[in-house]
């Protein structure tokens, strides 16, 4: 399925949403650590906006999302609260996850947020669970599990393709190559050239589509939801895209300085923007207006963060328990 | 009060506790058949609820906790205990911290079961008593049953939590026949059990164990009276049940067949220490399993779990100390 106008708009906002996000939380980052405040790893999305826009602009608000370490994209495209992540990267109370999770723990249940991961690879099992209650329940909800190319080597990922294909539960695995998991090049951590492929392997349908464009994203999601819901089973979509900033905040870059000059070419952001303006989608105004709504939105969000109280270290035991 | 086995007892609770409750589902390899815990529940429930799974651990553990953060109540079958390794980040990283980490959002009322035991011949990767594992990671509940009341009332208790429960059986008591009421109940979790009056020494004992110990107490019953506690969940721990008896007698031993390093015994007798030393008129000691894998041959395997032999012996020591 093609998106609408409208829908290929919102994934422009989307897109602008989460790059500014980062780039907030970075700059938050570092300001906390020249206070001496050290927040543990963060890991930016920047680059790969396209992947989440695009392909939870098919989800609705019911389906469920099974995010990874790299996550605040898929918090922001599900409809997430950036006040409230913000927050949770600052460690407050009224963060996302209570200042219990972090930057790599986003929830928001209400949203079927089910929360990103430490472990690389640990959240594609748990995906499993709401597309087996949704099929359980008899309710056309689907599940998506977001994970890069590094966790395609995980054994859980092929247990998770197998029990799905098996049982044909409504889920859409969503592998986000975005060429390196920490320093190690893609082609150094899978055997084989592209991770659709191994779909194949478990009957059921795999694709590549370029992560840096949220329409071939959606178009290859709306097909694979499409056929969620009808009970057709799971879907494999890799994403090609590439990571902009190091692998977190505590590592190092290691890569040429060369070929980032030459992967900011597919920068998605840009790209996309000069497409709509072509197409006349929006024009210069509205864009502008969409970026001024979005640098407005930020502000809010870090004068929020700030000002929000840290949890009370004696709640310290709080919610452990239901 | 009727009379049945333990693998009845466990049998009864998830059959009634289906009917309770349609969110509830089994998952697992081979269920229905095996050790008999699940047997018939096939044919009742039907194959939506009663789901044989390929042999991926990872895949349906993990499937299970999504599921409870999605609306159901999944019981997790893990054919032996020693098989949770393949699938311990589901289980510690993910099971036990999920609600934790959000804040409290997510709910997990998730049961995991597993039998454990030894003396079944079948070596070091099927014969491990690992309660301490699961003890030792926050956001899990254990629980042992050693009895067939306990084992009824304590799995219905399991299924109805909304945390994660670590529901451990013990396949040498699976044809163990007891008492159990007729009508229906169930036991709390968090409530240790007296299984025996006595006043010169309080020992506490787990699953089997607990079992050996009765024993060892009647064995010696002209000598010594022996109070024998069980109880019955690790975690949460019924710490003021422990340590009133210690009040009463003086003297604590604490049997179990795990490995004695670092395990529950020392925690007891950790909180024994700490609690009520000044009620403590003798070291207080532990016996649990060798430190060492389970050994295949039947006459080494025989010398690394306590026998009543020994652990009468180990009580009339304490006690005469
Ligand atoms: C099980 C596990 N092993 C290793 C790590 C350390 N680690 C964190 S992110 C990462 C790379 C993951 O690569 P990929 O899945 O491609 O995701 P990306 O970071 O590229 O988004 C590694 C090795 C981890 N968190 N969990």
């Amino acid at each position: 399925m093609k998106p609408t106008t409208d829908q290929m708009i919102e994934m422009l906002r989307t897109m602008l949403t989460i790059r500014h996000f980062e780039v907030t939380a970075r700059t938050q980052y570092g300001h906390n650590r020249d206070l001496g405040s050290f927040l543990g790893a963060l890991h930016s999305y920047e680059g790969q906006e396209a992947i989440a826009a695009g392909s939870c602009a098919c989800l609705r608000c019911d389906d469920y999302v099974l995010s990874s370490h790299r996550g605040h994209g898929h918090f922001i495209a599900k409809g997430g609260d950036v006040k409230a992540m913000l927050a949770e990267i600052l460690g407050k109370e009224s963060g996302c996850s209570r200042g219990r999770g972090g930057s790599m723990h986003m929830f928001d249940v209400k949203l079927g947020l089910l929360g990103g991961n430490g472990v690389v690879g640990g959240g594609i099992p748990l995906a499993l669970g709401p597309a087996f209650s949704a099929q359980y329940r008899g309710t056309d909800q689907v599940s998506a599990a977001f994970f890069g190319e590094g966790a395609s080597s995980q054994g859980v990922f092929h247990e998770a393709m197998n029990l799905a294909a098996l049982w044909r539960l409504p889920i859409i695995f969503m592998c986000e190559n975005n060429r390196y998991a920490v320093r190690t090049p893609a082609c150094e951590g899978v055997s084989v050239p592209e991770i659709s492929v191994r779909a194949a392997g478990y009957g059921c349908p795999g694709v590549t589509v370029d992560g840096n464009d949220p329409v071939a994203v959606f178009e290859a999601t709306s097909e694979a939801v499409a056929r969620a819901r009808a009970g057709d089973g799971p879907s494999l979509i890799e994403a090609v895209a590439y990571r902009q900033q190091p692998h977190c905040m505590v590592i190092a870059e290691n890569r040429q300085e060369a070929e980032l000059e030459q992967m900011r070419e597919c920068d998605p952001l840009p790209n996309y923007e000069t497409r709509l303006l072509t197409e006349r989608l929006i024009d210069h105004q509205q864009l502008q207006a969409m970026k001024d709504e979005v640098t407005n939105l930020m502000d809010e969000a870090v004068a929020y963060a700030e000002a929000a109280p840290y949890p009370d270290p004696a709640a310290v035991h709080d919610y452990l328990w239901a | 009060m009727r009379t049945v086995t333990y693998v009845r007892a466990l049998n009864e609770a998830l059959s009634e506790e289906m009917a309770r409750d349609d969110s509830v589902f089994i998952i697992g390899e081979e269920v229905g058949g095996v050790f008999g815990v699940t047997r018939g529940l096939d044919r009742r429930y039907g194959e939506r609820r009663v789901r044989c799974t390929p042999i991926s651990e990872a895949a349906f553990t993990g499937l299970g906790v999504g599921a409870a953060m999605s609306g159901l109540r999944p019981i997790v079958e893990i054919m032996y205990v020693d098989f949770i390794t393949v699938c311990w980040d589901q289980v510690a990283n993910q099971a036990a911290k999920l609600r934790y980490m959000s804040g409290g959002q997510v709910k997990l009322p998730l049961t995991i079961r597993a039998q454990q035991g030894n003396l079944t011949r079948e070596a070091a990767q099927h014969s491990q008593h690992i309660e301490a594992w699961f003890a030792h990671t926050p956001g899990l509940k254990v629980v042992m049953p050693a009895t067939v009341e306990d084992a009824k009332g304590l799995l219905k208790s399991a299924i109805r939590d909304d945390n994660p429960v670590v529901f451990l059986e013990n396949r040498l008591l699976y044809e163990l026949k007891g008492p159990m009421p007729r009508d229906e109940y169930t036991i709390p979790l968090g409530v240790a059990k007296i299984q025996r009056e006595g006043t010169d020494i309080t020992v506490v004992a787990t699953s089997n164990a607990l079992q050996k110990s009765l024993a060892a107490a009647d064995q010696i019953a002209d000598e010594v009276s022996v109070e024998v506690i069980d109880p019955r969940t690790i975690v949460p721990l019924d710490t003021e049940t422990i340590l009133a008896s210690v009040r009463k007698t003086g003297r604590l031993l604490v049997v179990h067949d795990a490995p004695a390093r670092l395990g529950f015994g020392a925690e007891v007798v950790r909180l024994v220490t700490e609690q009520a030393w000044d009620a403590l008129q003798a070291a207080p000691r532990v016996i649990g399993g060798l430190n060492l894998p389970m050994p295949f041959s039947p006459v080494l395997e025989d010398v690394c779990i306590p026998d009543v032999p020994r652990i009468a012996e180990t009580i009339r020591q304490v006690a005469r100390s």
